[in-house]
């Protein structure tokens, strides 16, 4: 079996849902952050997938850029978490409803 | 010196801006300091515009006129000038900035630098706003205004100032903003923001209807003409006494002075179409106005309700489109000014001696304070247009005037004529005449110095206009004249089949 | 003595001082009345009352001298105009001049009021001299005089309104003088109310004589509501002219007193007596007449406001004297009297006979006066009585005030040889003569009705038995010399004042008539016929004899059988207490029009109207829509971060839907 860009792509597109649906559905901060890592994971595979096919070497230099959005955003993402645990001792979505209109 | 020479009318209108950032660094515990600034600015600015008043050319021409291009692309200039109806505003101005320091000068004591820092910024926005030959600065004045207002009636208002102030801030708003669109269409139509070229500008019959309509509401709420007047008694009677001097006195001129310079002389087919409309919406303000004024049991609410009337004569005035008529508006928009300052001024001097307004809580004031009773009569008697007193010339002139052409509706206003003095001798028999109450003991202070300082000026203005009302007519009757030219010339500028077709 | 003050003032200047004089008296009694306000007494009443009786009479010396000067004018009419002191409004299309003129009728009737007015201020300053305002009665009765001369004087008509407001606000100010009394204070709000009420028809007739004036071409550089100028243009007035005279008659309806808007003038009586005699009974009340006899070359080109003047006329003369016949209070008998009088003014006015209204009106004015300074000296020594019934037997303590009211009433009940015979005849005669018969029969029984009510009072308070208490009947004494001699001089006047109008039939030569007769077109509507002087002089006898047997009726009944009255009251007892009750008109004004008008104002247009439909429902209730939808937009906003994901998705999902479509 030849492995062709729809494959990646296509495994591109089942991480992604299953990021998206881990953010849309679990409370905890901590997966919901997991989450967003697989999503952006995912979406650097298709940038990657896409620069292979292309034979461009584009696609490579923006995925050093994602992954160091990756870590920064995992940097602050867990130091806002650590922030909001120790004001609400909670690390579930349900406790933080401050915007509630 | 020679700079301000030039730009008179600049100076003028930013001198009290200029005093409003004095004020900002002085510390604001020195709050007579405060107080001692702003009322000389205030009386600088009367000395400039009543000398401008005196000096001017009665030609009906714009004079100390200032061009300078603001922003070309859009055919916006920074563009000022006065004829006598827009210095005898400005005068108008100055004098209540100076009777509002005055009042406030015990009233408000909390926050001194604040009020007196919005109170100088009001001043340059109303003057802005009488001084501006450009519609888009005229808006940019008129927005300028809302702000200090809504803070006024907000911070230093009565007990339920918060409701009054954002019902003020949402009507007023609501009204510049269709005005603001009004504007930037016929600003794209004729190409320049610049009121001479709208005048000239020949708008085609529908456009002229709707401008008209959404310019004129704007105006409307500001005067206020009944339905859209239930802002009135509750931030007239919420805000603190310079505020009310302020609304009652310049606010409301703003808007029959919007309607005098930019609304009808623009668009005169409109107004031909709804001059009865608007005429029995001032009638009815007029009659309705008197009668709900009558039956307040609320001293500050009852002169609230008063203006409706007044401005309803006003407004009458304005839409019959006759010389006279629109001379007599004119002046009386200056005597209501005057009038009902005075009135504001006088119950908040008896708030302060009897502590409360509830016009079933006093009597017998004519006892204990004989000189303020007399003052609240003889204003009274003016507010009533007696002869003699300032009132009655420019009333005269308007019935006159409106009884030429509309003779009907004239003769409606009549009745409105006697329920303002129904009314007015109503409350001043229940607040002054019969027996003192509140126990025999209670003895209060007849007027103090500071009180005579506000009140004089406002007796001698009410009873030398009353005598020689010619010294301000002789100044109105030309811009009352290219005023009635501008709205009449219906068929000059729509040819006859397309005004048919309208119609 | 006239060449004297002719080398040291103009003509001019002394027809300002007439008017002017009187205000600078009232300025200095403002100024003091202002400067002392809130002492317990009165201060400076000397002064006060030295400028405040000095400035009258100073001024009608100035119009004395005046008559002198006019009647020596030999040839042409004997007038003469001070020019414009200054121009007061000036519009593009007219001007309004403040002049003053000085022609036969107008000096009539400034010497009638500056000399009554001279008179009463003089006798107010015994009547007040214990009040403790005294420096505020005399400013204000100093402004009124003021008024008044500028009402009488002004030639034109805008000024003449000018002092038709002014004596209208000196008459609030003065019935309401003791505010503390609530009833006074709302008597004189309603005075001015109802005058207002007239004084906005005369507006409107103002206007639509603009309207006139300004078609007629006249030139607008003069003023065009000069007198003058409307009389030489009066022909123009022809198409509207029962407009503006019905609108010039409402404002007179008003200030005089006619039916329907009499009921102020009964209530008036709350101000202090000398203001019943100089306002309410001898000039300003008059000012109705005189405006119209002014303005008559309008009214004579309208038979139709002319009939409905009589009318109006007739029916308020005969309802003041029903209303006399049961009143119990002196001054308001006095007051229903007035507007019985100021009843057969109208009436002479709504047949043409407009010199003959003039000449009552001057006669009315002196007998009247003196009736209310009588009554005021009365009520001034029985220390604020003014009950006829506790009254009596007073003629034996206070003589003078006794034979000069029966001086004035034998005026009034028109009685040969006192004046108000022969004003009244005047009117009668004219009746009858221009064919109005049933005006005729009607004013001969209000002159039986006016001489019995007259004579009722003068029989209850001077003569029988005294009805007061013992005490203070002892202690009631004649009023001080102030008070006594102007009542004397008043009753010289009602005695002989007659004699400048006796009409021909009587030997005398009608000098008032004559005198005024260029300036009235009473020919106009003089009916042919009926001229004979024997029918006069019966009729004249007739009238007379009815009078005097009333008079002598009345007088026998109050003074010596008291007691009748009630019996005959109990015997009409429904006619009587319509009367007592005057009609009901009070009570049906109030039912009909004043509470409604409240109660339509308080519940319908403000709190159904204003406050529930425009404010409740149409700006509440938008803000309140508009709240509503802001609720339910927020409720989206639930705050949790995952919801706000799924709509970010969700609207990606379909914007890229969208694109790939």
């Amino acid at each position: 079996m030849i492995i062709t860009l729809q494959h990646y792509l296509v495994l591109s597109v089942i991480l992604f849902a299953i990021g998206a649906i881990g953010v849309i559905s679990r409370r905890n901060i901590f997966i919901i952050l997991m989450s967003i890592e697989l999503m952006l994971a995912s979406a650097a595979l298709a940038v990657l997938s896409f620069s292979r096919w292309n034979l461009l070497p584009d696609g490579k230099a923006l995925v050093f850029f994602v992954m160091a959005v990756i870590a920064v955003e995992a940097a602050i993402g867990l130091a806002i978490i650590i922030v909001v645990h120790r004001r609400k001792k909670s690390v579930l979505t349900d406790d933080l409803g401050l915007l509630r209109g | 010196m020679a700079l301000i020479n030039s730009h008179i009318l600049t100076s003028i209108i930013f001198l009290p801006l200029l005093g409003a950032l004095i004020l900002t660094v002085m510390p604001s515990r020195w709050k007579v300091e405060i107080r001692i600034i702003s009322l000389v600015i205030s009386i600088l600015l009367i000395i400039a515009t009543g000398v401008l008043f005196w000096i001017i050319d009665p030609s009906g021409e714009f004079d100390f006129i200032e061009r300078v291009a603001w922003i070309p692309a859009l055919g916006i200039n920074y563009y000022l000038g006065v004829d006598g109806i827009s210095l005898l505003m400005m005068l108008l101005v100055s004098f209540l900035l100076f009777i509002s320091i005055l009042v406030s000068w015990r009233e408000i004591d909390k926050r001194v630098k604040g009020f007196h820092i919005l109170l100088l910024v009001l001043a340059t926005g109303m003057l802005g706003v009488f001084s501006s030959l450009d519609v888009f600065l005229f808006y940019v004045f008129w927005e300028f205004v809302l702000i200090p207002m809504y803070f006024i009636i907000g911070i230093w208002g009565g007990k339920d100032r918060f409701h009054a102030a954002t019902k003020f801030i949402i009507y007023t708003v609501l009204g510049s903003l269709l005005m603001l669109v009004a504007m930037i269409y016929a600003a794209a139509q004729t190409g320049s923001f610049d009121l001479m070229s709208w005048y000239a500008h020949k708008f085609t019959a529908s456009e002229q209807l709707w401008l008209f309509a959404a310019i004129a509401i704007s105006f409307a709420i500001k005067i206020p003409l009944v339905p859209l007047c239930s802002w009135l008694p509750d931030s007239y009677s919420e805000a603190p006494t310079a505020g009310s001097i302020l609304l009652a006195g310049i606010l409301a001129k703003m808007g029959s002075y919007g309607l005098f310079r930019i609304a009808m002389p623009s668009f005169p087919l409109a107004v031909a179409k709804f001059s009865s409309f608007i005429i029995i919406l001032a009638l009815i303000g007029i009659i309705a106005g008197s009668l709900i004024a009558m039956v307040q049991d609320n001293l500050k609410r009852l002169i609230a309700y008063s203006s409706i009337p007044h401005m309803g004569f006003i407004v009458l005035g304005l839409f019959v489109v006759d010389t006279d008529a629109a001379g007599g508006a004119m002046l009386q928009m200056a005597n209501h000014g005057i009038t009902t300052a005075a009135l504001f001024a006088l119950i908040a001097m008896i708030y302060s001696r009897k502590k409360t307004m509830v016009i079933d809580e006093m009597g017998g004031g004519a006892r204990s304070m004989p000189i303020l009773a007399a003052v609240f009569i003889l204003i009274s008697l003016s507010a009533i247009g007696l002869p003699g007193l300032n009132n009655f010339a420019g009333e005269f002139l308007i019935l006159l005037g409106a009884f030429q052409t509309q003779t009907v509706f004239a003769a409606i206003a009549l009745i409105g004529v006697v329920l303002i003095a129904v009314y007015m001798l109503w409350v001043i028999q229940r607040i002054f005449f019969g027996k003192q109450k509140g126990g025999e003991a209670e003895r209060v202070r007849d007027l103090g110095f500071r009180e005579y300082m506000i009140l004089i000026p406002c007796i001698a203005l009410v009873v030398v206009i009353g005598l020689r009302p010619q010294f301000i007519l002789s100044r109105l009757q030309k811009p009352a004249k290219v005023f009635v030219e501008l709205t009449k010339r219906v068929e000059m500028i729509i040819p006859a089949s397309e005004y048919e077709n309208n119609r | 003595m006239l060449e004297l003050i002719y080398r040291h003032i103009s003509l001019q200047a002394l027809i300002w001082a007439v008017v002017f004089l009187p205000l600078l008296g009232a300025a200095f009694n403002g100024a003091i009345s202002v400067l002392t306000a809130g002492k317990e007494r009165a201060l400076y009443k000397q002064w006060t009352a030295f400028i405040g009786c000095l400035a009258p009479i100073l001024s009608f010396l100035a119009v004395l001298t005046l008559f002198f000067t006019l009647i020596g004018f030999e040839a042409g009419t004997p007038s003469a105009i001070t020019g414009p002191l200054f121009k007061w409004i000036v519009s593009s299309d007219f001007m309004i001049d403040v002049g003053l003129k000085v022609d036969q009728l107008s000096l009539v009737m400034a010497l009638m009021v500056s000399g009554v007015g001279a008179l009463i201020h003089i006798y107010s300053a015994g009547y007040m001299w214990n009040d403790e305002g005294f420096a505020r009665y005399f400013a204000e009765l100093n402004l009124f005089l003021f008024f008044m001369l500028l009402l009488v004087l002004a030639d034109n008509l805008v000024l003449m309104f000018v002092g038709w407001e002014g004596v209208g606000l000196c008459s609030y100010l003065l019935i309401g003088y003791w505010f503390d009394d609530p009833a006074k204070a709302k008597a004189g709000t309603k005075a001015f109310i109802i005058n207002r009420i007239g004084d906005v028809c005369f507006l409107g007739a103002i206007f639509l004589i603009f309207g006139v004036m300004k078609a007629s071409g006249a030139d607008s550089a003069v003023d065009i509501f000069n007198f003058e100028t409307m009389g030489r243009y009066s022909g123009y007035f022809l198409p509207i002219s029962t407009a503006i005279s019905l609108l010039l008659f409402s404002g007179a309806v008003a200030k005089s007193a006619q039916i329907p808007l009499h009921v102020w003038l009964p209530d008036a009586m709350a101000g202090p007596t000398p203001v019943s005699a100089l306002i309410h009974a001898a000039t300003m009340v008059t000012a109705g007449v005189y405006m119209i006899v002014r303005l008559n070359f309008i009214f004579v080109l309208s038979p139709f406001a002319l009939s409905v003047i009589a009318i109006v006329g007739t029916a308020t003369a005969i309802y003041g004297a029903l209303l006399a016949l049961t009143e119990n209070n002196i001054k308001r008998i006095l007051a229903y009297s007035t507007i019985s009088q100021l009843g057969y003014m109208f009436l002479a006015i709504g047949i043409g006979a407009f010199s003959a209204a003039a000449f009552h009106m001057i006669i009315h004015s002196f007998f009247k006066a003196l009736l209310f300074l009588c009554a005021g000296s009365v009520i001034f020594a029985l220390g604020g009585e003014e009950d006829i019934r506790k009254m009596g037997g007073l003629k034996d303590r206070m003589p003078v005030t006794a034979w000069t009211f029966m001086i004035a009433a034998i005026a009034l009940a028109g009685i040969f040889p006192a004046s108000g015979f022969f004003s009244k005849d005047a009117i009668l005669w004219q009746a009858y003569e221009r064919g109005h018969t049933l005006i005729w029969v009607i004013g001969f029984l209000g002159a039986g009705l006016s001489s019995f009510y007259i004579f009722r009072l003068a029989g209850s308070v001077f003569f029988g038995e005294p009805n007061s208490e013992v005490e203070v009947y002892k202690k009631v004494s004649e009023s001080p010399i102030s008070m006594v001699v102007p009542m004397m001089l008043l009753a010289t006047l009602s005695a002989l004042g007659g004699l400048v109008g006796v009409s021909e039939i009587f030997g005398g030569s009608n000098h008032l008539g004559l005198w005024i007769g260029d300036l009235i077109q009473d020919e106009i509507s003089r009916a042919p016929g009926n001229t004979s002087q024997g029918a006069h002089l019966i009729l004249t006898v007739i009238t007379m004899l009815w009078s005097a047997h009333f008079s002598i009726l009345g007088w026998l009944i109050y003074a010596q059988k008291r007691d009748w009255p009630d019996r005959i009251s109990r015997k009409f007892s429904p006619v009587y207490k319509v009367l007592v009750n005057k009609f009901y008109v009070n009570e049906i004004y109030d039912l009909v029009i004043i509470r409604p008008v409240i109660w339509f104002s308080r519940n319908i247009l403000w709190k159904v109207f204003d406050k529930t439909l425009i404010d409740g429902v149409a700006v509440e209730g938008s803000s309140r829509v508009i709240g509503v939808i802001g609720l339910l937009a927020s409720a989206a906003q639930s705050g949790l971060l995952q919801h706000y994901l799924l709509y970010f998705l969700i609207g990606a999902v379909v914007v890229v839907a969208c694109l790939a479509l």
